[in-house]
């Protein structure tokens, strides 16, 4: 069995034997039709975050407020310079991309090595930015209270008219409490890890300083958060339940859990295809090396995986607007 | 395979590039432009453009119109659409000019109208004691 899938394919075109409809290789036109329905799933999820947004349009939270940070810059507030950048790095590797598969037309192997190699590190770094974007958004910056009807409440220095972290503000006691297992006591009960700081030692910091109030989720009509009066503040967090620190599923510090659980969602996903995106990147890279493509004759296959690379960026240009400008 | 032809002018003809190698970096630099445009506007937020048209401030339309700018010439320039058959063009670009507007009319709608209900409807869904 000496004959190879390469000997295979210089003389038989897979599918489509030889017959171009619309002028296109066949898989070309396959890949195109998977972009079509791929960009049909990602409108509905843009579509399905654009719905609940409307529908707690006064109380969504703001983006700038959240994504502030930037990598080396601690404590200095950078709203989006991180995400515009990462925008920048992955249309900059779509770049790349295609001037690989312009390389791969003139059947220049070594251009197409290098510009997917190129390609392939702007996708590991936008991998590695949006895996970092993340680790901010769970572990969170300000830290909140939650109240009895579910409304997040955010602490606000009424002295600098900033919003103040409550690691800042908490007075810590030496409470002894244990986590609660289910190796002690009824098997299927146990508890979350106790956070680090506990709804007593913030309510003690809160009335120790008559300076702190807190933020609603609501927006007032120029799309502020609505800031209470210290009075007002008081009677709201009467009814707290618990402190929250940064982001999971369930419930987040900046506000409505839907904000986080499409953030997660809609990112993740993305993220997903991009990953997958390096992994086909890389699979191309090595056949380039080795030479398979010289010895087909053609580079398509750069071409095709171009196309889903270059569909990875589109969708992240709407990400970027929708999630962070808009 | 030899003959891989690109048209190689954007803006409607305005701009004309020698090369295909030429033109990317050309289209590069416009969305470079357009991004910097778009971050520079979220930081500024200037407050004339916050007044809202047709249910959506004046500053997201120009986000939104220029995403789809950007969009435009990553399919058109990056994914080659330029140079395809009039008809791959439709095939691609029509279902989603059909299907999306559409969904986005009916969800955004039902939002909102769910929303008002929310907000000023006979039934409390607020349960904070006071």
């Amino acid at each position: 069995m000496q004959a190879s899938t390469l000997t295979k394919t210089k003389q038989k075109t897979w599918g489509g034997g030889g017959v171009k409809p619309l002028d296109a290789a066949y898989g070309k036109l396959m890949m195109w039709f998977f972009i079509v329905s791929d960009a049909l799933t990602f409108s509905g999820f843009l579509v399905a975050y654009g719905f609940s947004r409307f529908k707690n349009i006064d109380s969504w939270p703001i983006a700038d407020e959240v994504f502030t940070h930037f990598p080396f810059l601690h404590g200095v507030d950078a709203p989006m310079y991180y995400v515009a950048l990462m925008t920048f790095i992955l249309i900059f590797s779509s770049v790349t991309m295609v001037l690989a598969v312009d390389a791969g037309h003139n059947n220049n192997k070594s251009r197409v090595a290098f510009y997917m190699l190129l390609t392939i590190i702007g996708g590991a770094v936008f991998v590695g930015s949006q895996a970092w974007e993340w680790k901010n958004f769970i572990k969170g910056e300000y830290g909140a209270v939650e109240i009895q009807n579910g409304d997040i409440l955010q602490f606000y220095n009424l002295e600098d008219g900033k919003r103040i972290p409550i690691d800042e503000f908490y007075i810590s006691s030496t409470q002894e409490r244990i986590t609660h297992d289910d190796n002690v006591g009824i098997w299927y009960q146990s508890e979350a890890q106790l956070p680090e700081i506990t709804l007593n030692e913030v309510m003690a910091g809160f009335n120790n300083d008559q300076n702190l109030t807190v933020r609603l989720e609501k927006l007032d009509e120029s799309g502020h958060k609505i800031i209470l009066s210290r009075q007002e503040a008081e009677i709201k967090l009467a009814s707290a339940t618990r402190v929250v620190k940064g982001a999971n599923l369930i419930r987040n510090e900046y506000g409505n859990p839907l904000f986080a659980d499409f953030f997660f969602f809609i990112t993740g996903f993305h993220g997903f295809h991009v990953f997958s995106g390096v992994i086909l990147n890389i699979i191309v890279f090595i056949n380039v090396l080795l030479g398979t493509y010289e010895k087909r004759g053609h580079y398509d296959m750069v071409e095709k995986v171009g196309l889903y690379w270059h569909f990875v960026d589109l969708v992240w240009v709407f990400v970027f607007t929708f999630f962070y400008l808009v | 395979m030899a003959e891989h032809k690109h048209k190689l002018e954007i803006f409607r003809g305005r701009l004309k590039f020698k090369s295909n190698v030429q033109k990317i970096w050309g289209v590069l630099i416009f969305l470079s432009i357009v991004t910097a445009v778009e971050v520079a506007l979220g930081i500024l937020k200037p407050p004339v453009l916050l007044n809202y048209f047709l249910g959506i401030k004046i500053l997201n339309w120009i986000f939104i119109i220029m995403t789809i700018i950007k969009a435009y010439y990553i399919t058109w320039d990056f994914m080659h659409v330029r140079d395809e058959k009039p008809f791959l063009k439709n095939t691609i670009v029509v279902p989603l000019l059909i299907l999306i507007p559409f969904l986005l009319f009916i969800l955004l709608w039902e939002g909102s109208y769910i929303f008002e209900i929310m907000f000023d409807g006979l039934k409390a869904w607020d349960f904070d004691i006071y």
